[in-house]
């Protein structure tokens, strides 16, 4: 089977997103100029497949002067090297898009940073104890399980044991040591200084013993400690890690180019950060603003919807401020710049997001408050051991008791056994394992979880506040009023001439059309032409019909007036996402109290809060107002999940117990949320919900595991009855049934919605 | 028992190849794409 020989647009498969766009994005700025190579980065959206891989791979390398072209499908880039000269960069994105894909430049230089060095620090460490852990157990299992083996052999294996582990600790404990040494630096304990403590007294402990002649060497216990360890400490970090990049990603992706007007009215392709205060701008019509700035020249319609939520666009004329992120619908405009891109109003509120973020650092994550109930704990019982063993005999016989010293040297033993056997290595499992989990579960049906701790938050949420537009709605205006075919038609002709989104909305209703030749646009007003003969408008109400009555009810519409038949009137509304009312009904049967707060106009508010089945719901709400009452939410108790999509949303975002915002929100808004919704489906928020919770279940239950394996384990140890192999058993035995434990969720069923 | 001298060094050189394969293939970005090199096998070559 040929995969991609049937010429189908994006994913052959048909397992894709849809990534088209309408046209390749200019590119040319992005271009690397290596020596004797040119190379561009581009993030390919809707490839999925292997016959998407091969069908750009493919169309890639047929480009002249192309040497290499190479698509990750786990970071959706795809990277093209060519001979320098022999190729235009842009046709790189065009061929993308005419296969169907998305293309998407990203500033290089930003992403990469994205180089996850410490993640591959810890894999290597990971290997390191790994192998350590396996080749010391080769020379621990003829010692447990060999009768009558003399004590001469038992010390050689010891001995080369010692000559493997002691190295492999060493190494693979580095991530520990440094991240205690840091904890004790700043006045703090975590986690990593006992378990530091521990790798270095066992080390210590097991070298005299072995040097002894002693049987108490643990080498084989403490590389298999540091091996388990290191698997939960990994799986965290790729957890996280994940969550960076995608930011980043974002990060990379707003980086937007400029077409700057020379003195001499040349027009040049410059990256938006190398765009200066005083620079002319030519924005097109379909461009996003990249900077702050005035207009010098033209009038359009501007779509401000990222900044402001407001479906409908507004009127720029010569002088209007514009702001970045702004896109501009209808005609060419020239826009002087006041500030550089990364002064914008929308680079602030960015910072704003950050700080609000940093706000959200107070919380603190089970496994912190596990650690720090446990690590004074473990510590004051080590201590409590190796006293009652050193100084015990002592007081018994100054009570009269018989007793023989024991020595420094099984205090001690004792001590380090109980260090040994407490160590977290179930603790430092049970969380992370259960949030890999969960969160690979979520990740299969479209959500995408940030970070571990944000799934803690989630399972703690009780009430979750919808925005409106974009987050209930589909954000996009659709066509209410059913007038005639022949009308639709014919309005349609002229709408197809306009980019405006009820033009648009028209003409979705309308389907395949024919467009008016001649149809001319005046930003702000409508849209006129000469359709079946007839002189017609399509407008505004003073545009189109300027003696109809005006209409009070406030909704968007559009007047369409055709030669000398009376204007007709066409309504729109924002629709409801389909399964709105399904979600907000599944919500509410699990307890969660909803409500929606929305700067829209209160008729509309209303009546999608009783389409969604919404009871508390506020209209008019302002930017700051929707903070203002999260905050104060949260200060009754309660935690809120805040789910929006707008820059409006933002700090709302920003200032919830936890946040969501779907997919098609802007940037700042996803990266402001802590769990991100793809696709168009609002019953994942219920679901998500649910997971969160069941996660939390499970990593509960593993923490009362731990607990209750030290309960048992300690005072065995404490008492002295703990050997290496009861340590090397115990140890792994509890790896083994929280990592299993955690894996039960894999199996359980979808929650019923 | 005089045979450990010769198996153990063997024994801990054939562990240390195989960690030395791993640091190999993780140095040369084997990692980086374990979504598409799972897809990847699923390419035809057509030469």
């Amino acid at each position: 089977m040929a995969l991609a020989s049937v010429e189908t647009s994006g994913c052959p498969s048909g397992l894709g997103a849809s990534g088209v766009q309408e046209r390749a994005r200019d590119v040319r700025a992005f271009v690397q100029h290596d020596s004797g190579a040119d190379r561009l980065e581009l993030m390919v959206e809707g490839a999925s497949c292997a016959g998407c891989i091969k069908k750009i791979e493919g169309a890639m390398l047929a480009l002249p002067g192309v040497r290499d072209a190479r698509l990750n499908l786990s970071t959706r880039r795809l990277r093209v090297d060519w001979a320098p000269g022999a190729l235009e960069a842009q046709a790189i994105a065009d061929t993308l898009t005419r296969l169907g894909y998305g293309a998407r430049p990203f500033d290089a230089e930003m992403a990469q940073r994205s180089v996850d060095a410490h993640g591959r620090f810890l894999l290597r460490c990971l290997a390191v104890a790994g192998f350590g852990a396996m080749n010391t157990m080769m020379f621990s299992a003829p010692i447990w399980f060999g009768d009558d083996m003399s004590d001469n052999t038992r010390t050689l294996m010891h001995w080369l044991s010692a000559v493997v582990a002691i190295p492999c600790a060493l190494y693979a404990a580095q991530p520990f040591f440094r991240s205690a040494s840091k904890a004790l630096l700043g006045g703090r304990a975590n986690m990593d200084v006992p378990i530091s403590l521990a790798v270095i007294l066992t080390l210590s402990m097991s070298i005299a013993e072995t040097m002894q002649n002693g049987a108490h060497a643990y080498f084989d216990g403490i590389t298999m400690l540091l091996f388990f360890l290191l698997i939960g400490r990994y799986l965290d970090h790729s957890l996280r890690e994940r969550a960076r990049t995608a930011a980043r990603e974002l990060l990379a992706m707003q980086a937007v180019t400029a077409s700057r007007v020379g003195a001499d009215g040349v027009v040049e392709t410059i990256s938006a950060r190398d765009v200066e205060i005083g620079d002319r701008l030519m924005l097109a019509a379909g461009d996003r603003a990249p900077c702050d700035g005035v207009i010098a020249a033209g009038v359009s319609d501007l779509d401000c919807s990222m900044l402001t939520g407001e479906s409908l666009p507004v009127t720029g004329r010569t002088g209007d401020a514009i702001l970045a992120g702004t896109i501009n619908l209808t005609k060419p405009i020239t826009v002087a710049v006041q500030a550089r891109a990364e002064n914008s109003a929308v680079a602030k509120l960015a910072r704003l997001i950050e700080a609000g973020e940093q706000g959200r650092g107070r919380f603190v994550r089970l496994a912190d408050k596990a650690a720090s109930l446990y690590v004074p704990l473990v510590h004051s019982l080590a201590a409590l051991t190796f006293l009652s063993w050193f100084v015990g005999p002592m007081l018994l016989r100054m009570w009269g008791i018989e007793a023989s010293d024991v020595g420094f040297r099984i205090a001690l033993q004792n001590a380090v056994a109980v260090l040994i056997i407490t160590c977290p290595c179930a603790l430092g499992l049970a969380v992370p394992v259960v949030q890999v989990v969960a969160t690979g579960r979520l990740f299969k049906r479209g959500v995408f979880v940030r970070s571990g701790d944000a799934l803690e938050r989630l399972a703690s949420v009780d009430m979750v506040i919808f925005d409106k537009t974009g987050t209930l709605t589909l954000g996009r205006p659709r066509l209410v009023s059913k007038p005639d075919a022949d009308v639709l038609g014919a309005a349609a002709s002229l709408a197809r001439a306009s980019r405006h989104p009820l033009s648009r909305a028209l003409v979705e209703a309308a389907g395949p059309g024919h467009v008016c030749a001649g149809a001319v646009e005046t930003p702000g007003e409508g849209v006129a032409g000469v359709v079946d003969g007839a002189p017609s408008r399509l407008g505004k109400r003073s545009f189109a019909a300027p003696e109809a009555p005006d209409s009070t009810d406030g909704s968007p519409e559009l007047w369409f007036a055709e030669g000398d038949r009376p204007p007709i009137r066409l309504v729109f509304a924002d629709a409801l996402r389909a399964d709105a009312a399904e979600a907000v009904a599944a919500l509410q049967s699990r307890g969660y109290a909803v409500e929606m707060l929305s700067g829209d106009r209160e008729s509309a508010v209303a009546a999608a809060a009783r389409a969604a089945g919404i009871v508390t719901w506020r209209a008019g709400v302002t930017p700051a107002e929707k903070t203002a009452y999260v905050e104060r939410m949260r200060s009754r108790g309660l935690h809120p999940l805040m789910i929006g999509d707008g820059l409006n949303d933002a700090a709302a975002l920003a200032a919830a117990h936890a946040s969501a915002s779907p997919g098609a929100a802007v940037e700042a808004s996803q990266a402001a949320a802590d769990i991100v919704l793809q696709g168009e489906q609002l019953m994942n928020v219920p679901e998500a919900l649910e997971i969160a919770r069941r996660a939390r279940a499970r990593s509960l239950e593993n923490l009362g595991f731990s607990a209750v394996y030290n309960l048992v384990a300690a005072p065995l140890a404490a008492f002295g009855f703990l050997t290496p192999l009861i340590a090397a058993c115990a140890m792994s035995g509890s790896s083994l049934i929280v990592t299993l434990n955690a894996l039960r969720m894999q199996l359980e069923k979808r929650p019923a919605a | 028992m005089n045979i450990l001298i010769f198996l153990a060094p063997a024994a801990i050189f054939m562990g240390a190849i195989g960690l030395a394969a791993f640091m190999w293939s993780l140095r040369s970005g084997q990692y980086e794409d374990l979504e598409g090199a799972a897809h990847r096998i699923l390419i035809e070559d057509e030469d």
